[in-house]
């Protein structure tokens, strides 16, 4: 009968509206109640000064496995992200095979399960062998525990098929999960579309080419009934078009990665690869756009599309480096930098973006600390600054553009399932 | 045997950069410093045809990712003018084709002794990252469509000389600006020497958004041929085109050709340029590429001058105190 306490932590827990200091006690891996008073059979976790969340939850990550181990591993994935603060992440299954039969989804939960890191959950893809031409077998799929379907790395371009996506999951009450691109109109792109791609001679990718394809699929999902969450996104246009489509209740939700949030097209200007990546980093506006909707409940999430590449792929010339950047150990001092610090958004608010709500949208018991719940709790230091150095990065890529970069905040205690996954002060201990 | 210049100029500003990159990060007193440079070599070598033995021990490879003859074959001889050895690598297509990135390649020819490197890549910002990654000098000879400093610069040498200044001068570049590294190169080093630039072609060729940067934006040739001192024809880059962006050759022509009926309506002492290579009856007919306005064979024998001015500069023996040919 293992008993944790973490005490005298500010607990916000925005499933709940909680916001004091408290004690939180966990038993058997579960969470067992607050304003608990410490004895002698207790570990204890002191969260003095600290703020106690609902373990964090990255609705969108490339785990490369199986396929591109070069890149990351189940393993150096989910390492990384219990450093970031995450306990729960969802898998994106553009991999080698990719992840469109039970027997990939059930190898992914064994490699997970023997990393025993953090929580992985399974998005399969929407089609057979992500070719975007035929549904894959989503009921099956569904049993062998995918959470959302995803042709991501690609959107699902076929009209018809994506129509019949939504409406097929929403029999599964699943949603789909879509990388907006009109292909056509990025052709050869490398960065977003606009004066600093006109002066760098770069090939552009302009808004527009998100924006005409959330606008199909906010039709598509309100003909349907099927849930679709917008990937990644990124343009004004396409925030201004959710921001609409839920006044009209369809059911439409959106994510925004720090990324688009922090950082301009104007990053070009130094032709580093790091800074490419799919949707682009586009101009002010745009990212204003992005705050804008993380402020206003627009937009519901916080993900990493964290999208490790190793470095003699990034090293290539700018045409030919893949898009992508790894996401999982800077997201939570970037939203604490960039959003918290300077009062975009409370902490309640931000919390949500990465606790429940894409709990909610994954249909995942998690993402608070209800007595009851299973014990997923990230503790953090909201004050520490410390400078993003990618070599002590956990995750086997370093193709991160916030290298050098000083972030306040970052997880000092995270526990997984009651037990303590990583210390930020002290090296990770053993399960208790 | 070499001739030695011996008579010291007045220059304006110390040259610093270990690299030459762009001209959209040179100051005006820089671009200034290097036309002035390819001046008094074009003077003192009689238009470039002696040689000098200024770098002599140097030695300037010309890595070629794309390909080129004019380019290169003028950094080579500009290269050998100043005595300097030259060495020649050209690798087809991507570098990764024998699995190799390009800055290992760099890296490579560095390790071989080279003091500059002339680059020429298909991909924007190659030489910038080249220059990151090794330690001696980079001349950006074209990378994509974005940059060709040492055209910008034999193109500016070549209307100054006609011109005695760029100061107050109209000067249009006409035709494919979208795909253009010699359009790129051209407005930002005519604008820091005080022209007005004009950016003329159809729609899809001619972003809006030059404006931003105080260039005008025309779609007509017609009506702006009256004001302009300079017109600088730029070839259509078919090769980059991802999808042709007017519907043929013929009505491009029609809109956008130099022709000797449109010289009519031309300034009497306009200069007509090209970067060549020019298609003919596309940009520019032959009676107005071989007439008395056209310049386009000077900015072939600048192009040498600059590049010497450009070496030198870069590899001279010491760039912090010894500012000007000796």
């Amino acid at each position: 009968m293992s008993k944790l306490l973490i005490q005298n932590g500010r607990v916000i827990d925005p499933a709940q509206g909680l916001d004091r200091v408290t004690n939180v006690l966990i038993e058997d891996g579960r969470i067992a109640g607050y304003d608990v008073g410490s004895s002698d059979d207790m570990e204890l976790v002191n969260a003095t000064g600290k703020i106690v969340a609902p373990g964090l939850i990255d609705m969108h990550v490339h785990l490369r496995e199986p396929g591109r181990e070069e890149d990351e591993t189940v393993a150096t994935g989910t390492a990384a992200a219990v450093v970031g603060g995450f306990t729960s992440i969802a898998c994106i299954p553009n991999t080698e095979p990719p992840i469109d039969t039970r027997d990939t989804v059930q190898y992914i939960k064994h490699q997970a399960a023997r990393a025993d890191n953090c929580n992985v959950y399974v998005v399969a893809c929407a089609s057979k062998g992500r070719e975007g031409k035929e549904l894959a077998e989503i009921g099956q799929l569904v049993e062998a525990g995918a959470v959302a379907f995803s042709d991501d790395g690609s959107p699902i371009y076929d009209s018809e098929l994506m129509r019949r996506a939504l409406e097929y999951c929403s029999m599964f009450n699943k949603p789909i999960l879509n990388h907006a691109e009109v292909l056509e109109l990025t052709r050869g792109g490398v960065m977003h579309e606009g004066s600093v791609s006109m002066v760098l001679a770069l090939p552009g990718m302009p808004a527009e080419a998100e924006d005409v394809m959330t606008s199909r699929d906010i039709s598509l999902s309100e003909a349907t009934g099927g849930r679709i969450h917008m990937m990644h996104v990124s343009s004004a246009g396409s925030v201004e078009m959710i921001r609409r489509a839920k006044l009209r209740d369809v059911p439409i939700t959106a994510e925004v990665t720090p990324h688009h949030f922090t950082l301009t097209d104007e990053c070009l200007r130094s032709f580093d690869s790091n800074f490419k990546m799919s949707p682009p980093l586009r101009g002010q506006r745009h990212v204003d756009a992005c705050i804008a909707g993380l402020a206003d409940g627009t937009i519901d999430v916080i993900a990493t599309d964290h999208a490790p590449h190793s470095p003699e792929k990034k090293m290539q010339e700018l045409d030919l480096a893949p898009f992508g950047i790894v996401g999982l150990e800077t997201c939570l001092g970037l939203v604490i930098t960039k959003l918290i610090e300077p009062g975009i958004l409370d902490w309640s608010t931000a919390l949500a973006k990465m606790t429940i709500n894409p709990a909610t949208i994954l249909g995942l018991d998690k993402g608070t600390l209800a007595v009851g719940a299973e014990a997923d709790v990230t503790v953090i230091d909201p004050q520490v600054r410390w400078i993003v150095d990618p070599s002590e990065f956990r995750s086997k890529s370093v193709n991160t553009p916030f290298g050098g970069e000083e972030l306040i905040g970052r997880a000092d205690t995270v526990i997984v399932g009651g037990r303590i996954k990583h210390r930020a002060s002290a090296p990770a201990v053993a399960a208790v | 045997m070499s001739v030695q210049i011996s008579e010291a100029e007045t220059v304006p500003v110390a040259w610093t950069r270990n690299d030459l990159l762009d001209l959209e990060s040179l100051t005006a007193e820089e671009i200034s410093l290097i036309l002035d440079t390819a001046d008094s070599f074009k003077e003192r070598t009689d238009n470039c045809t002696k040689k000098l033995a200024l770098l002599q021990g140097k030695t300037v490879a010309n890595l070629f990712f794309e390909n080129s003859t004019r380019t290169r074959t003028s950094f080579s001889l500009a290269a050998r003018r100043l005595g300097a050895d030259t060495v020649d690598f050209s690798s087809s297509g991507s570098s990764l084709s024998k699995g190799e990135t390009f800055i290992d390649t760099a890296k490579n020819i560095e390790a071989m002794g080279v003091d500059a490197v002339v680059v020429r890549h298909r991909t924007p910002g190659t030489p910038r990252l080249l220059a990151q990654n090794i330690g001696c000098s980079i001349v950006n000879a074209g990378d994509g469509p974005h940059e060709h400093p040492t055209q910008g610069l034999l193109d500016i040498l070549t209307i100054r000389q006609q011109r005695g200044s760029i100061d107050g001068l109209t000067v249009a570049l006409v035709g494919d600006i979208a795909h253009s590294r010699t359009a790129r190169s051209n407005i930002w080093g005519l604008q820091k020497l005080g022209a007005h630039v004009i950016v003329c072609g159809p729609t899809t060729l001619v972003s809006q958004r030059w404006e931003e940067f105080g260039v005008e934006i025309a779609n007509s040739l017609d009506e702006i041929l009256p004001r302009c001192d300079v017109l600088n024809l730029l070839r259509i880059q078919f090769e980059r085109q991802q999808m042709r962006p007017f519907p043929s050759v013929r009505e491009y022509a029609l809109l956008y050709a130099m022709t000797g009926q449109r010289m009519k309506a031309a300034k009497d002492d306009v200069l007509i340029m090209a970067p060549g290579p020019i298609n003919r009856g596309v940009e520019v007919t032959p009676e107005v590429a071989d007439g008395p306005h056209s310049v386009i064979l000077e900015q072939v024998n600048n192009g040498l001058a600059v590049r010497m001015a450009v070496l030198w500069l870069l590899l001279g023996a010491d760039r912090a105190t010894e500012t000007k040919p000796r």
